[in-house]
């Protein structure tokens, strides 16, 4: 049942997949040498839609996205080098249109945050398990010569009500 | 033996007020962020030169734009098109300024069918000294343009000084381009 209703799912995720990039190709002009089209989508999927900003350029339909595609296509078979087509764009919109963040002094906070947290994390979780480990302070303590008493002049009026 | 019934209760003081600082500074951080606006991508245009571009006039509109027009003096170029709503709320207040003579505006027309452009100045005015007729938006994207309406402030040697995204409105002006605008004049620096 479960296995059914999974591959149901698949199904429909790949269907989805190949209609969209056929939708895709249908809009841009793809170029005609295939190893620059396949350089000029990577490139795509790295870039950072200003329009719609969680997408790629490659996924978004944002007439901006369009334009940065040709764009990037242009510069390739203009001969460009990925780094150099790439570096064309961030020239223009900063590392903002980077999906993957480069590495450096702004950013140190961001790439590091992770393992920092991790870190405390696996220092938090140690603390946590020495202190189930260790000694438990549940076993009662016995009375005093006090509370005995006391515990027994109670127990003497509860028997004689 | 320890006291009775206080076994557990030290050690724990810290923890309990984790949840707390936690809080605090999740709290803080959203607090920031409603202050944020991430639809304004910051431009890494601002101090550069203007990109070197040339282009046309619209069509029975004499004056196009080109880098060279853009030195010399202060001035204001606005990315606009007729296909934008948002360019109308702020056209008036180019009309108000280009009564006043206070600074020259000049047009970057953004992806626009030039009949189309011509037909909206006629209709809303024309506050324009110079308009470029920038068809395919490269030269947009040379500017690092990613909405329209944006306005630049240029400086004197030509260079970007001050980007707005958005419509332009009665307190930008005020607040930020008009006193940008007299710093230049008086051969300060601005930065907005």
């Amino acid at each position: 049942m479960l296995m059914t209703v999974i591959r149901g799912l698949i199904i429909c995720f790949c269907l989805a997949g190949s209609m969209e990039q056929a939708w895709a190709v249908a809009v841009d002009t793809p170029l005609e040498d295939p190893v620059l089209e396949a350089r000029a989508r990577a490139i795509h999927k790295q870039l950072r839609c200003l329009v719609c900003q969680n997408q790629s350029i490659e996924d978004s339909n944002a007439g901006l996205a369009r334009d940065l595609r040709i764009l990037v296509r242009d510069r390739i078979s203009a001969g460009d080098s990925d780094e150099a087509a790439i570096g064309y764009i961030v020239e223009r919109y900063g590392d903002w249109v980077l999906l993957q963040p480069p590495i450096k002094g702004g950013t140190i906070m961001l790439w590091s945050a992770p393992v920092v947290f991790l870190f405390f994390a696996a220092i938090l979780i140690f603390v946590w398990c020495r202190r189930r480990s260790g000694p438990m302070a549940t076993e009662a303590s016995p009375l005093n010569a006090d509370e005995q008493d006391r515990l027994n002049a109670l127990l003497d009026d509860k028997d004689q009500a | 033996m320890g006291e009775p019934g206080l076994g557990q209760q030290p050690r724990s003081t810290w923890l309990r007020l984790l949840p707390l600082a936690v809080a605090l500074v999740i709290g803080g951080f959203l607090f920031v962020g409603l202050g944020l606006r991430p639809k304004e991508i910051p431009s890494v245009m601002l101090g550069k030169a203007v990109p070197a571009f040339d282009l046309p006039a619209l069509p029975g509109r004499p004056k196009g734009l080109k880098t060279a027009d853009l030195n010399g003096q202060v001035s204001l170029v606005n990315v606009f098109a007729s296909w934008c709503v948002s360019c109308r709320a702020e056209h008036p207040l180019f009309m108000k300024l280009k009564g006043q003579g206070i600074v020259p505006v000049h047009g970057l027309n953004y992806k626009d069918e030039g009949p189309a452009a011509m037909d909206w100045l006629r209709r809303y005015g024309d506050p324009y000294d110079r308009v470029g007729a920038d068809l395919n938006g490269r030269v947009g994207i040379d500017w690092g343009v990613y909405g329209v309406p944006e306005t630049f402030l240029i400086n004197a040697e030509g260079r970007i000084v001050c980007k707005h995204i958005g419509p332009v409105m009665e307190s930008d002006l005020k607040e930020k381009l008009l006193p940008a605008i007299a710093a230049l004049r008086n051969g300060g620096t601005a930065k907005c």
